[in-house]
């Protein structure tokens, strides 16, 4: 009885416990309120973004925009990028208006722009000649752009780049041409290839934002594509085959072990840990592996994507700030987007944080910046150079009806890209056949591309 | 040679010894994971992600400090909230119902019970858009005791059956005492039912705590800042561009603290209460 007697006093503590909890909690995180404004007429702009480091950089700088505009307050909240696409889409697609700005990507840019769900931002940016809109990089601003309106601001941006170990190269008497050739690379991984290092280490994880990212562009300088000018699906081809062909027999050769389980932080553990000696992949990248405490740092040689039939076949991707029609606060989330994608925002983070952290890939100017090209001197030219020459309107051999690389922006296309990437995995680990995936792929990307014919 | 018996001791210690050795077998490769996580905790950001794990090294606290650096007790005082409101909600409900389908039986309720179940049949991914709708017309996204609401009534199909099965070991001629000393409902419920099933009320309030301090998709959808719950604030440690195991790991240290101590606290009432229905 006494036991008993413990544990009503037990419940009855929990029920004071949890009374108390609700009564001192009307939400705890960022107490403030919603974003139709807290007290005495503060603004709260309520922020949804990605969990990348420029975009964390961003939030510890937020008190620096609050000091200079007093009476607004700005709530961010990170997500997984998943999550954000997730939480966003829900958000942005029924207008419930939680989110005042919200990070977009390329992908989602000209989709959202097209169904109406974003403040066209172009009159905004133009008008004000302090912010000079035409200094954002060209492909960049292409790829946010849907019918001649700016429907989201680059804050980030990346292409891909070939990574490769100086050291090692320069020890079998290799050298990297500055535009190579994926037959070239495969040479050279093959030729470096040991057992304790991967000649080259390339990403196999299934998604359409992993593996599909950099076979994509294999695919479309192999003279491949996901659709032809009729959106009709182009995936049983013989280029598709050679291409999807080439990227197994590059990762059975001398490719890293099981590489179903690498994608962009594996695959930059391997390089650092020097378990890999060659790379192709975001540009961003190169600015980790010249972190200060990167054991490979100074012994990096950075060059452009292989290519095989077209000139350039970098990808193109960018984080972007984007404001949904459905806010409340539209002309303060203007001058907040305004603000954090400008020349100035460029330099606070530098000052603040340190140039080699500075948002790259979204604005000219940036790369023009004399403590920037000093602090990221190995990879800053490549990455403008890169940056400023892939075409996202066609960087295929053969026209395209959307206009982005590494990804189709329709709605459908996560999807067919992810049970394609299953496939192709599959392929990848010896548990299927080249021709069963794509002729599989095929009849899933058609049926997508059927519902955009003209 | 042996005799019968001593070769049916040996035999029973030899099977004793097996048994003993695949539970530590089982018990370490259940705990592993949760002991590497520790671990990662207290690491630097390169030796968490590195590709040859490393058991000793020099423990670091930045990831601790990092995760509280970013907000992590309002997410932790909002999970707590929505955990302990949905617990009271979903085990005060769940009494009264159990006691009607188990000790009070009234007609045509007992099918009910499947219909309980039945509601948990539906994926989340199809009630979440409906539920998204509802809440954004009557104005209560991200609002914390929506979010519990929501969670207390996921729960109370568990709890139900939990609490169903816990009364059915009562005992009729107990009650059938209470009832011929002049007992009412209410009095036969708290004083005569209520004690000797609290092992198992104790067990299901632990697991509806679980389960809401735990939920994932319905958080990340419903709310957006105000009333975020710890489980979305864990992913977004997840970084597309970089590496995060260390600060992750620490994070969800911390989150697992206040579930680790109300199940330690409530061990001796959990384990007699899951095994409440068992023994027949």
């Amino acid at each position: 009885m006494l036991a008993n007697k413990r544990m009503l006093a037990l419940g009855t503590g929990a029920v004071a416990v949890a009374l108390t909890v609700t009564a001192c909690s009307s939400g705890a995180v960022q107490a403030g309120g919603g974003s139709t404004g807290g007290d005495g007429g503060t603004v709260t702009l309520k922020v949804a973004t990605v969990n990348n480091g420029q975009m964390k950089d961003m939030e510890k700088l937020k008190t620096e925009y609050e000091a200079a505009n007093p009476g607004v307050k700005v709530n961010f909240q990170v997500m997984e990028e998943g999550d954000l696409r997730a939480a966003v889409t829900a958000d942005v697609a029924s207008g419930a208006g939680q989110y005042d700005i919200v990070t977009i990507g390329a992908y989602e840019t000209p989709q959202w722009g097209a169904n109406g769900w974003l403040v066209d931002l172009t009159p905004a940016l133009q008008s004000d000649a302090s912010y000079d809109v035409n200094d954002l990089l060209p492909p960049v601003r292409d790829v946010n752009t849907y019918d001649g309106k700016l429907f989201a601001v680059p804050f980030y941006g990346e292409s891909s780049i070939l990574m490769y170990n100086k050291e090692v190269m320069d020890k079998a008497g290799i050298t990297i041409p500055q535009n190579p050739t994926w037959q070239q690379v495969a040479d050279a991984a093959k030729k470096v290839n040991t057992p304790d290092m991967a000649g080259i280490c390339m990403r196999g994880k299934p998604g359409w934002g992993d593996l599909f990212a950099p076979l994509t562009t294999v695919v479309q300088t192999f003279g491949g594509n996901w659709y032809d000018s009729n959106w009709k699906a182009t995936v049983d081809t013989p280029e598709w085959k050679e291409a999807v062909g080439f990227y197994k027999k590059l990762l059975d050769d001398s490719g890293e072990k099981d590489p179903v389980s690498y994608s962009f932080n594996e695959c930059l553990t391997a390089l650092k840990e020097g378990k890999a000696a060659m790379w192709a992949d975001a540009s961003v990248a190169a600015s980790m592996l010249e972190a200060a405490d990167s054991p490979v740092k100074g012994k990096m040689g950075y060059a452009h994507m292989p290519v095989d039939k077209t000139k350039e076949s970098g990808w193109l991707w960018s984080w972007n700030l984007a404001i949904p029609t459905s806010t409340k606060q539209k002309d303060a989330a203007i001058k907040f987007v305004k603000w954090a994608t400008s020349k100035d925002y460029i330099k606070l983070v530098g000052n603040k944080i340190g140039w080699s952290n500075v948002p790259p890939g979204s604005r000219t100017s940036t790369y023009s910046i004399p403590e920037y090209k000093d602090a990221a001197k190995a990879y800053a030219p490549i990455t403008l150079d890169v940056m400023s020459s892939v075409n996202p309107k066609q960087p295929g051999v053969n026209p395209q009806p959307w206009v982005g690389i590494q990804y189709v922006s329709i709605p459908e296309f996560q999807d067919v890209g992810n049970q394609c990437a299953q496939l192709v995995a599959d392929y990848l680990a010896n548990r299927g056949t080249i021709d069963d995936a794509l002729s599989k792929c095929q009849s899933i990307a058609q049926a997508a591309g059927d519902k955009h014919k003209k | 040679m042996n005799s019968p018996s001593s070769t049916t001791t040996s035999n029973r210690s030899a099977r004793g010894a097996l048994t003993t050795l695949v539970t530590w077998v089982l018990v370490l490769i259940f705990f592993f994971p949760v002991f590497w996580m520790v671990l990662n905790g207290f690491k630097p950001e390169s030796l968490a992600s590195s590709v040859d794990p490393t058991f000793i090294f020099k423990p670091v606290t930045e990831g601790y400090q990092l995760a509280m650096d970013r907000g992590m007790a309002g997410y932790l005082q909002n999970s707590l909230t929505a955990a302990v409101i949905a617990t009271i909600i979903s085990v005060t409900l769940a009494i009264p119902a159990a006691y009607a389908l188990s000790i009070r039986r009234v007609k045509n309720v007992e099918n009910s019970l499947s219909f309980f179940i039945s509601t948990r049949f539906m994926p989340l991914a199809a009630i979440v858009l409906p539920l998204f709708m509802i809440f954004k017309t009557i104005g209560l996204l991200d609002n914390i005791y929506m979010l519990a609401v929501v969670y207390g009534a996921m729960n109370l199909p568990v709890t139900v059956w939990m609490m169903r099965s816990f009364f059915l070991e009562v005992p009729f001629e107990i009650i059938e005492a209470a009832r011929v000393d002049g007992a009412g409902m209410f009095r036969e419920i708290v004083r005569i039912v209520l004690p000797l099933v609290l092992p198992g009320v104790a067990a299901a309030a632990l697991i509806s705590f679980i389960f809401a301090w735990n939920e994932y998709f319905l958080a990340l959808l419903l709310t957006s800042s105000a009333a975020r719950t710890t489980p979305p604030f864990l992913g977004s440690f997840v970084d597309g561009r970089g590496q995060f195991l260390a600060v992750l790991s620490a994070a969800a240290t911390i989150a697992a603290l206040p579930v680790i101590i109300a199940g330690w606290a409530a061990q001796k009432q959990l384990v007699r209460g899951l095994s409440m229905g068992a023994i027949k």
